[in-house]
């Protein structure tokens, strides 16, 4: 069996918990952690008599997010009941919006891969709409009964919904991570995902190529991007296998397990629930002016795509650079800073050593101490700062890295007064460096017999020596240059 | 014989301090207990909260604060949720509940100093024109015991016509204020759908509901609807307009009024006593100098059908929230989760509510929708059309409002649709969202009465009152009681 001889198609429908600080129709709290049922108003527990109140800052999340995919924003759109039972939804039907959704349309663009191989694509969006997440029926330490949390129920949604134009794990993982990084770039969701702020449900089929799109099974509920990875993986594997031994692809909603690692049925086509969707009565169509619209474009943030095409066309950052720089908000916002700081006249110079900086130095120590790039205690000012003196030569990167982490460690207030303060100003004095390698070469003469002798490898050996003895200040390429000569000499 | 107590003489009494709030209150109270269990008009009363009502309105009256209203009696539906009573809506469902807000009508019936006389019985969350649905037994008509008071606001009618209170709240979602009004011979106005806030009503159908007063005179329901009209942001149906004087229009002559009366009114399933007593109070109008035109409603025959899939596909999903969950009945002993909501909706709700619930769920249901529910949808939008083209020709439209006097107790019990299409004259009223009230206006050969039905433009309900007001004071069927 191979995969090589068939196609996969897979969409997404993310769930995405809108920032606001009341629910969506009612003025409870949408605070995370409170005591059970203890932010549950009379309207969220669905009591006799109570109505539905729209939320006009969820509405206003809508229409960012819309704007950020350039979708439109329906000028009408309604809110429908889909009806169901369920403990923990208490009105018996949650309100959400069916037939006409207040986002419609638009695209996002993927990068997938990484070196060569990376690609970038263009996946479509059907649609987002506003609705309602249910609350939460608790299963244990209730002695064989359930418990009912609605805290949660009332929190505002936004399900988007992408055409199925994804055809691997690796760019159904791009498409959620660059939707995850834009609905926290325009700041209507925080992306907590182990909060349940950000989950997905992927629709996955496979079909031989030319062939007409295979019977899909949707997997529900993925809150981290590995286990959308695996369990797409998983899923195109099995079905794949089960095509192969002659089986049928039956329509399902499936479950994915990640300690097994495998997906398993939750409910067949035929236990499909029929939600009997309509209007709902309680709220007029949502009616959204164009001046809404245009005063909530005009307070819109640079989306990352603008962003990152300026950053090419203006500093001369690799697309590569660009999308890592525009990746998130907050290390856009790091960068730009740091940029600003540099100042004009030196920000077309400095951008592509800041750019290696951010991603690299500073992204792996804030990765290993677990920290947020707002939260660097290295400040966008003296990171410009470093970098400055680096490329003005004043220190190597090597020094540059002993500089940050004295940075890191809140040893000085700049990477000036530190340099000055620990004596790491680079020596590019000839007549200071010759010395050191008068004293290095009279060391080892092995090596200097070894590099006469044709091995290139005992040149650097030299040359790590002469550094470790300037103790990392000797500019590396003038001790390149004078040990070059005197062993030529 | 003297004249019935109304709204407007015992304002006048408590004003001109010949009687207190406390006084009135235990007046109402001691007749009720003489007279409520032979009616089952009223399905909670609660003395203390009554008095302490009372005295409060008394003690503003002495800090100088009174209202027009301050001290006046009222009885509640059972449908609105109040704090200090029960809200059963006719329910077994809802037999523990007690809700802890009140709605908007009952807040804006406290601001206005009106005192809680008790909460009155109805068929089961509305769904009935008869009141025999209420798991609180039937209420009969006090004109006639062996009748019904109609529904679902026959506690409130029957109240009002026995005595047991000046003035009601009441809801009418295909004709609950009006039909029990016609049927109990006393005025009753379902304002325009949004002038009267939802918020802590019951819903039975949210897109057909909305509340209104029930007393003995138009004038009554003008000053009550003063006090329950206005905007309420808590209901995104409720519409934001400038404060109105419902009451304005009181003294207005009649001379150049247009009255149209649709044909479509006067067909074959019309008794000969209605159609008589209709006719005489429309020769009354134009005594008064009212013209009468005739108008057409030409798709009125599709109002009950379309009401009857609307209303039950709305009630479907509005009562799905009574699960035995959270709150109300919960089947003693059940299996899994599944049969917890089984047996708790089936002992639940009673046969009239499961009907409905079983009709609403199916034409909601997956390839019956479009055939159902969006046709019924379009025949609204048809029938509000036909309205406005009528109403280009007048500026309130007049006919029966029911076919027939009150129905005998059980009469209807083996023919639910029977009933339905008692119903002919009131649903198209609430699917167009027109205001519509409905006055006495005689009796029939059984000595019940017979009500007249008056429709309006949109807000157009102080006109409605006016017309109505002048013909009372040139008839006394108002004033009639089963007494004399």
């Amino acid at each position: 069996m191979s995969r090589a001889n068939w196609e996969v198609v897979i969409g997404l429908e993310t769930h995405t918990q809108l920032n606001t600080a009341s629910k969506i129709f009612s003025g409870s709290s949408t605070a995370f952690g409170a005591a059970p049922n203890a932010q549950a108003s009379p309207v969220d527990l669905a009591l006799p008599g109570v109505l539905p109140v729209m939320n006009r800052a969820a509405v206003e999340r809508a229409i960012r997010f819309g704007l950020a995919i350039g979708a439109t924003v329906a000028p009408r759109s309604v809110f429908a009941r889909k009806n169901y039972f369920y403990p923990d939804l208490p009105k018996g039907y949650q309100i959400s919006q069916y037939e006409l959704p207040v986002v419609q349309g638009g695209t996002l663009t993927i990068r997938v891969g990484e070196g060569d191989k990376a690609y970038e694509k263009v996946v479509r969006l059907t649609r987002a709409h506003l609705e309602e997440d249910a609350g939460k029926s608790l299963h244990e330490d209730f002695h064989g009964m359930s418990g009912i949390d609605l805290n949660r129920a009332g929190t505002p949604l936004l399900e988007i919904v992408s055409e199925p134009d994804m055809s691997s794990s690796a760019e159904a993982v791009a498409y959620a991570r660059a939707l995850h990084a834009l609905v926290r770039w325009v700041d209507i969701c925080d992306g907590n995902m182990q909060e349940g702020s950000f989950r997905c449900d992927a629709n996955v089929s496979v079909r031989r190529p030319g062939e007409p799109l295979g019977t899909r099974r949707e997997i529900k509920n993925l809150n981290s991007f590995r286990f959308l990875q695996q369990a797409i993986d998983y899923e195109i594997q099995w079905q794949i296998e089960q095509i192969e031994d002659g089986h049928k692809i039956q329509q399902a909603t499936v479950l994915f397990d990640p300690d097994s690692g495998e997906t398993r049925m939750m409910r067949s086509k035929e236990d499909a629930h029929d939600y009997r969707y309509f209007p709902d009565p309680d709220l007029p169509p949502l009616v959204i002016a164009a001046e809404w619209v245009d005063e909530v474009r005009r307070a819109m943030p640079e989306l990352p795509a603008a962003l990152a095409a300026r950053l090419q066309s203006d500093y001369g950052l690799s697309a590569y650079d660009a999308a890592g720089i525009t990746a998130s908000r907050e290390t856009a916002q790091y960068f730009t800073d740091a940029l600003a700081i540099a100042g004009a006249a030196q920000a077309t110079q400095l951008a592509k050593p800041l750019a290696n900086w951010v991603m690299g130095e500073l992204a792996a120590r804030l990765n290993r101490e677990e920290r947020d790039i707002a939260q660097s205690p290295v400040s966008p000012a003296q990171l410009a700062g470093l970098v400055a003196r680096i490329a003005d030569n004043t220190i190597s990167n090597s020094i540059g890295k002993k500089v940050f982490d004295a940075l890191w460690n809140g040893e000085g207030p700049d990477a000036d007064a530190i340099i000055d303060a620990q004596g790491l100003k680079q020596v590019t004095d000839a007549s200071a460096i010759e010395p050191i390698i008068d004293e290095v070469l009279a060391a080892n003469p092995k090596s200097v017999e070894e590099y006469r002798a044709g091995k290139e490898k005992a040149f650097n050996a030299l040359v790590g020596q002469v550094m470790k003895a300037s103790r990392g200040k000797a500019s590396p390429a003038q001790v390149n240059e004078l040990l070059k000569k005197k062993l030529g000499g | 014989m003297s004249s019935p107590e109304t709204v407007k003489s015992l304002a006048a009494k408590l004003a001109a301090g010949e009687a207190s709030a406390v006084e009135l209150a235990q007046d109402y109270l001691a007749r009720i207990r003489a007279a409520n269990a032979a009616l089952n008009a009223y399905v909670e009363l609660n003395d203390e909260q009554t008095l302490t009502e009372a005295r409060a309105a008394d003690a503003l009256r002495a800090e100088g604060r009174a209202g027009l209203l301050t001290g006046v009696p009222i009885a509640h539906k059972d449908i609105f949720c109040q704090t200090g009573w029960h809200a059963r809506c006719g329910s077994k469902m809802l037999e523990s509940f007690a809700a802890p807000y009140d709605a908007g009508l009952i807040e804006r019936s406290r601001a206005a100093g009106l005192v809680t006389l008790g909460r009155t019985n109805m068929d089961e969350f509305a769904m009935g024109s008869t009141n025999e649905s209420s798991y609180y037994g039937a209420v009969r008509n006090p004109w006639n015991t062996d009748h019904v008071p109609g529904g679902s606001s026959g506690g409130s009618a029957a109240a009002i016509a026995a005595g047991l209170a000046p003035a009601a709240s009441g809801t009418d979602t295909g004709g609950s204020i009006r039909q029990p009004a016609a049927f109990c011979g006393i005025s009753g106005i379902k304002p325009t759908y949004g002038v009267v806030s939802r918020w802590g009503m019951i819903a039975y159908a949210s897109s057909l509901d909305q509340g209104g007063p029930m007393a003995r005179t138009a004038e009554d329901c003008a000053l009550l609807l003063n006090a329950f009209a206005g905007f309420d942001e808590r209901d995104s149906t409720s519409l934001q307009r400038p404060a109105e004087d419902y009451t304005r229009a009181l003294a207005q002559p009649l001379a150049g009024l247009r009255i149209g009366v649709p044909k479509e009114f006067f067909g074959d399933g019309m008794s000969a006593d209605v159609r008589a007593a209709v006719e005489a109070a429309l020769a009354t109008f134009r005594t008064l100098g009212a013209v009468t035109v005739e108008v057409s409603l030409p798709r009125s025959g599709m109002a009950v059908p379309a009401y009857y899939v609307i209303a039950p596909a709305e009630a479907s999903s509005n009562l799905s929230r009574f699960d035995g969950v959270r709150y109300g009945y919960r089947a003693p002993e059940y299996g899994n989760l599944d049969d917890m909501y089984a047996k708790t909706r089936a002992q639940g709700f009673g046969a009239e509510v499961k009907r409905r619930i079983l009709i609403g769920t199916y034409v909601l249901s997956h390839g019956y929708y479009d055939a159902y529910y969006l046709q019924a949808q379009k025949v609204r939008r048809l029938i509000a059309e036909d309205y406005e083209a009528a109403f280009a020709q007048c500026d309130l439209i007049m006919g029966p409002t029911t076919p027939n006097t009150a129905y005998r107790i059980g009469q209807n019990d083996e023919d639910p649709l029977a009933m339905y299409l008692g119903d002919i004259y009131t649903t198209s009223i609430n699917l167009a969202g027109l205001p519509g009230m409905s006055i006495p206006a005689g009796f029939g050969a059984d000595g019940l009465p017979v009500g007249l039905q008056i429709v309006g433009r949109w807000f157009d309900e102080a006109r409605m009152l006016g017309a109505a007001h002048q013909f009372q004071q040139a008839t006394d069927w108002h004033l009639r009681t089963p007494e004399n």
